[in-house]
């Protein structure tokens, strides 16, 4: 699970408009999007992720069937005894899908924004500061940066009875120093601007320098980074669940995918379909990551 | 600054580093309910108080927790990390008994991603508009967003059911595996899956970035001068352009060993690899505590090499950057 690769920032502008010569009237966020929607990619993403939160939330209503029970035979093919055939039990898969991505995305959303509320703190209080600050915190970002990330998280959710909290803060204590990185060399390069100074000048705090000025015109790329931290946290959830280190109880696509690995060769589906499902919902998510990274870096497009 | 100062400045910055992480390791574990004492006395079915105190005494439980992390401490700086409970072996041995098997994947692993994925990122950012850059693409989306165990999975439904040519899984054939060549051929076979599934997390991101990293150098002025010169585009290309274009990807690389011990974890357990994350996986399920922080250790001590040799290959590459201590 690599971390989430990190944008290339580039101040947003205005562009100018080519036939008249006037600046546009529209705000960046509104020319982001515009770019955003004309990335036939990024709207694939989105299309996915819709997909997905649509299955997760409306499907188990419509196919409530307890992913647990026992339904028919073990290893029956799809189509046969259930939609997408039944595993070693005899449990069926397609109840399994529909129910099981909740806990893996709940996981992955929350354990994001951990990481993103953790990994602003301190790289806002690093770059801001500077100096001996910014020399504490960044021991403290190598400290976790050496850590052993999926080990540490693994010992931390045995060791503290599995559970949705501790499973959350296991992948968001560990996943936050690339975060805390990436906006503390936003805040080093917008610290010195001049609007900055001039903040300074009429007699603003720090908070409110850092806060209201600084932190909107950093959030581009922690917007990415943090779209693409969701998706390496589903990741990290599902192969923790993979492992059988979650919750036995819950049913989670991860898990099917684990105990259904040993059987393999009899019922390939048990495996395949669950597995398909994280590779979608991660997918919607990169593609739209990379597409928020477009539309925030017009620059970029034009290669 | 003279450059061995800077070296020595790291390194005890990183010992001092690794010292945290033992501490942290040790409190983490010591403050989980329950201990060795109480799973040993639960496999034999109960015991007296007297024997529970007697345990408790022999593995040193009895005295207060900063003096059980003082001597772990000075245990760990003498270089001894205790005895598994499990093995009733040496946790230096036990460990030094699976490196080869980790380091062999991850190693394979690490030089595949690196070779072929910059190979595909400095092809696709010199033809951007060919059917390569867009598989490029397509290939870099597959590697970040499909869990390594799925596709893990996948290669050997693919290669050992659908298509029987690679092994399902292990190190080597016990039965018909040979000795000498034949054995390392063996091992080689047994490798190309897990290795594969592992270097298709890590070719994804070397292959973005590098392809991203060329197509800022092809446009710099000394690319022209090369080309002006009447020099081969190959020499062009991996000669002048790549070498600068190598140095976001080193650094990333470096980053990204301990990613790639976490993916280890995972492959070694899809391929029943006896390897290091293997030995973590069960330690940690059967609360072998000593061996868990044993592994715990290790792993940070490799990270930190690895983040050291990022930093020492930096120069070799790009020997304008000045590293500050």
């Amino acid at each position: 699970m690599p971390d989430a690769t990190v944008p290339i920032a580039a101040p947003l502008s205005p562009a100018p408009d080519a036939l008249s010569g006037k600046t546009l009237a529209r705000s960046p966020w509104a020319e982001s999007w515009a770019i955003f929607r004309r990335n036939r990619a990024a709207l694939l993403g989105l299309a996915l992720l819709t997909a997905v939160a649509l299955l997760l939330m409306f499907a188990p209503r419509f196919y409530a069937i307890d992913p647990f029970e026992i339904v028919g035979s073990p290893n029956t093919p799809p189509g046969t005894e259930a939609p997408l055939g039944t595993d070693f039990l005899g449990r069926d898969v397609l109840a399994g899908i529909v129910v099981g991505g909740r806990p893996t995305v709940m996981v992955g959303f929350c354990a994001a924004l951990i990481t993103t509320l953790i990994g602003i703190t301190i790289g806002a209080l690093s770059g801001y500061y500077g100096r001996m600050t910014d020399r504490l915190l960044g021991r403290v970002i190598e400290f976790f940066q050496v850590l052993p990330a999926l080990l540490f998280a693994m010992v931390l959710i045995t060791l503290f009875a599995p559970s949705f909290f501790t499973v959350t803060l296991a992948i968001g204590l560990v996943a936050w120093p690339s975060m805390a990185r990436l906006t503390r060399a936003e805040f080093l390069r917008i610290r010195q601007l001049d609007y900055v100074r001039s903040a300074r000048s009429i007699g603003a705090s720090d908070a409110r320098i850092i806060l209201r000025t600084i932190l909107p015109n950093a959030l581009p790329p922690i917007i990415v980074s943090a779209t693409l931290a969701t998706g390496t946290a589903i990741l990290f959830e599902a192969g923790l669940s993979f492992l059988g280190l979650t919750d036995p109880n819950i049913m989670s696509w991860g898990l099917m995918v684990g105990s259904g690995r040993t059987h393999l060769r009899e019922a390939w589906w048990a495996v395949t379909f669950p597995g398909m499902c994280i590779f979608i919902t991660v997918l919607g998510i990169c593609l739209v990551g990379d597409g928020l990274n477009d539309a925030f870096n017009p620059k970029l497009r034009q290669r | 600054m003279p450059y061995l100062i800077i070296l020595f400045r790291r390194i005890t910055q990183a010992v001092g580093l690794l010292f945290a992480v033992a501490i942290l390791n040790f409190s983490l574990i010591h403050m989980a309910p329950g201990d060795i004492v109480s799973t040993l006395v639960g496999e034999m079915g109960g015991a007296s108080p007297e024997t529970i105190a007697q345990l408790r005494k022999s593995f040193g439980l009895d005295l207060s927790f900063p003096e059980q992390l003082w001597i772990y401490l000075k245990h760990v700086a003498q270089g001894d990390l205790g005895t598994s409970v499990y093995y009733n072996q040496p946790v230096i041995s036990l460990i030094l008994d699976r490196v080869p098997a980790t380091g062999l994947l991850v190693m394979t692993a690490l030089v595949l991603s690196l070779t072929v994925g910059t190979t595909l990122g400095v092809l696709s950012a010199r033809y951007p508009r060919s059917w390569l850059a867009a598989a490029v693409n397509v290939l870099s989306l597959f590697g970040f967003a499909a869990p390594v165990f799925w596709s893990g999975l996948m290669l050997l439904l693919l290669f050992a059911s659908v298509i029987p040519i690679m092994p399902a899984g292990g190190f080597y054939d016990i039965v018909n595996g040979g000795t000498g060549w034949r054995k390392a051929l063996d091992i080689a076979h047994h490798l190309v899956l897990p290795a594969t599934s592992l270097a298709l997390i890590f070719l994804a991101l070397y292959s973005r970035l590098s392809r991203a990293s060329m197509l800022e150098v092809m446009g710099s002025d000394y690319v022209r001068t090369a080309r002006a010169k009447g020099l081969r585009e190959s020499t062009v290309l991996f000669k002048h352009a790549l070498r600068n274009a190598l140095i976001p990807v080193v650094t990333v690389a470096g980053m990204q060993f301990s990613a790639m011990l976490a993916g280890a974890v995972l492959v070694e357990a899809v391929f029943t690899w006896p390897g290091l994350g293997q030995l973590a996986f069960e330690s940690i399920l059967r609360r072998d505590n000593q061996l868990l922080l044993g592994i715990l250790m290790l792993s940070a001590v490799l990270v930190t090499v690895g983040n050291l040799l990022t930093d020492l290959l930096y120069r070799m590459i790009d020997p304008r950057i000045q590293i500050d201590a």
